[in-house]
């Protein structure tokens, strides 16, 4: 029953993980950019929803409102300020300016917020849990799984089925045809990064309403998001979804084995995927 | 008529800045003797840690084209080798730092095998994997001191001047040595064939450079290089933790060396060392806004002068360390015009 359960509370970690992960596939699979302020910049989410909460008061959910759009608009001005500037140096570039922006986003939390761990409050949601055949499952846990869900269908139907989602993968195939037709390359682009950052400020307000967060939790952020992302497959959005389950269900079962062996659990489930499926488990991409 | 072409290499201005830097060396060999006081020593062995570690990562990034922002594995792995091996193994301090780099360079032949399946950024995220599962497996093993780490007591009875002069010279001749092999790796076969990867790895593999081959090398090689740094750093603060030792600041450090220097050069790591530790001395009761002062000269280096602060001063004309080839055209002035262009072309 114990390990039923672990790989029952793995599932709904990965729901978290896959979230925070959809929007560094999105990144990816458009533009080839890895984003490495991507935890930084799900962090600062989180932070701003707390700032919202205890300024004005307002419900912890209704922060999402006004966070996603902020953090969209700042997607939108770092692809077009910073990425597409660097697209033009060579696929270095963006990764280094990233990570300049990494750098530069821990340490101006740490200076406004301080290194003090924080939490946003949910009130009794936070320990509501439902109960199925003798297992408890989080209630929030559980939202956040089917928010995961949701977000992924709803990129996936966005991409596939809208005129600009269609021109989004124009461009993701062939920048210069795309241009080519009429598409502005370095717009689609910057709207591809602002939807993507928009999903990574929903995921933040999440993950700060479920753990306690300081400025420096964008590195483990990161490195989760990263781990979802090539344990599914580079690019594919399902792919990401699995791969989160896949990392959630690695460390809830590791961590039932040995408390302290949760994390590094996850660690050597990516590293065995790497090893016999570099692809990852839903991608037809060849890698290296 | 064709204009008659010199190609040079070298050539009086890299022997007189040759000559300069040597004079350098010689100077830091001679001022403990009369100008640093013991803590102005204890730093320089940071800065020479950070020439190292710089030109080490540049080897890699700027050669090889491989970003990892998981040296630290190795740098951690070092300094905790170092320990291991002058404590347990009771080797003198000078070869158990030399032995750890080694030690560094072996694991990552293994580790290659793995992270090569990945390439661009998510080898970079891989590398980052594997420093945690370095650092995690070191905090579980037996031994070596948990969260807490561990402190050098190979030292222990051995008066402070002494020690202090041991792993100054010690740190000193390391970074010389690495720089001059890098230089005359360069200068090889295997060098010339890692300039045409950075410059472009398709075209170099359809020449019949050796891509992987040659990747896998300056991997191995720059993974050595970040242990004996890590070793150093270890002898020189004589206590290691897993989160100081394996700290991604580390990588911070590096990718601002190597890109406000100058990417893909000899010189411009050991400049980025250089100004990143002068700045680190007079900025650091900063903290947090240095930091952000970094992150953002980082970016703007990256966007506005991508050869860095070195190639923005030589644009690619100079070079103390000569690899490339310089083609000046002679015969008349009116053709000496026209010719006007590098063998070499850089980015």
């Amino acid at each position: 029953m114990d390990w039923i359960n672990a790989v029952l509370q793995g599932v709904l970690l990965g729901g978290q993980y896959a979230l925070l992960a959809c929007g560094l596939s999105l990144i990816f699979g458009v533009m080839r950019i890895v984003n490495l302020a991507h935890g930084v910049l799900a962090v600062a989410s989180a932070y701003l929803a707390y700032w919202l909460v205890q300024q004005t008061g307002m419900p912890a959910f209704l922060t999402i409102v006004i966070v996603i759009p902020v953090l969209a608009a700042v997607g939108y001005a770092i692809q077009r300020g910073l990425f597409n500037p660097a697209l033009r140096h060579g696929e270095l570039s963006p990764l280094l300016v990233s990570f300049g922006l990494a750098v530069i986003g821990a340490n101006l939390l740490q200076e406004i917020f301080t290194a003090d761990s924080r939490k946003i409050s949910i009130g009794d949601l936070s320990t509501a849990s439902v109960e199925l055949g003798g297992l408890r499952l989080g209630a929030f846990s559980l939202l956040t799984l089917v928010v995961a869900v949701a977000v992924i269908v709803g990129l996936q139907l966005y991409l596939s089925h809208t005129r600009i989602g269609r021109a989004m993968r124009a461009t993701k195939d062939d920048p210069e045809a795309a241009t080519l037709m009429g598409i502005d390359e370095r717009h689609m682009y910057a709207l591809a990064t602002a939807i993507a950052i928009g999903t990574v400020a929903l995921a933040g307000v999440f993950l700060g309403m479920s753990t306690q967060f300081s400025p420096t939790y964008g590195d483990l952020v990161l490195i989760f998001a990263f781990e979802a992302v090539i344990i599914g497959g580079l690019g594919s959005l399902w792919g990401t979804l699995l791969g989160g389950l896949v990392l959630g269900v690695a460390q809830t079962v590791g961590a039932q084995i040995d408390p302290a062996y949760g994390v590094l659990a996850g660690h050597l489930v990516f590293l065995v995927v790497l090893l016999f499926r570099p692809q990852g488990l839903l991608s037809k991409a060849v890698v290296a | 008529m064709t204009p008659t072409i010199k190609v040079v290499r070298g050539g009086w201005p890299s022997l007189a800045g040759g000559g300069v830097l040597a004079a350098i060396v010689v100077f830091l060999a001679a001022a403990p003797w009369f100008v640093f006081s013991p803590g102005d020593v204890t730093n320089l062995v940071t800065l020479f840690a950070l020439i190292i570690l710089g030109t080490t990562w540049n080897l890699m990034a700027g050669y090889g084209g491989l970003v990892s922002i998981g040296q630290q594995a190795f740098i951690g792995a070092g300094g905790y080798g170092v320990i291991k091996l002058a404590d347990i193994a009771g080797l003198p301090i000078p070869v158990a730092v030399v032995a750890a780099g080694v030690v560094c360079a072996a694991l990552a032949l293994p580790t290659s095998f793995l992270l090569f399946r990945l390439v661009g950024g998510y080898f970079a995220i891989g590398t980052w994997v594997v420093a945690e599962v370095f650092k995690l497996v070191t905090q579980e093993l037996p031994g070596f001191g948990g969260g807490s780490g561990l402190s050098l007591t190979a030292f222990q009875g051995v008066d402070r001047v002494t020690r202090i002069a041991t792993v100054y010279y010690l740190a000193l001749a390391l970074a010389v040595l690495v720089v001059l092999a890098t230089y005359v790796l360069m200068r090889s076969r295997i060098g010339l064939g890692l300039t045409a990867i950075r410059d472009d790895p398709t075209a170099a593999a359809s020449l019949g450079v050796a891509v992987r081959r040659s990747r896998r090398i300056v991997y191995v090689a720059a993974s050595g290089g970040a242990g004996l740094a890590g070793a150093l750093i270890a002898v020189n603060g004589l206590r290691v933790s897993p989160d100081s030792m394996f700290s991604v600041q580390y990588t911070a450090f590096m990718i601002f060396i190597v890109v406000i220097g100058g990417l893909g050069t000899i010189e411009g790591p050991i400049l980025g060392a250089v100004i990143f530790f002068a700045l680190q001395q007079v900025l650091d009761s900063y903290g947090t806004w240095y930091l952000i002062a970094l992150g953002a000269v980082a970016i703007a280096v990256v966007l506005l002068a991508p050869r860095g602060l070195w190639g923005l001063a030589t644009r690619g004309r100079y070079e103390v360390f000569p690899v490339g080839h310089q083609v000046y055209p002679q015969g008349s002035p009116q053709e000496a015009q026209s010719v006007d262009f590098e063998v070499e072309s850089r980015r």
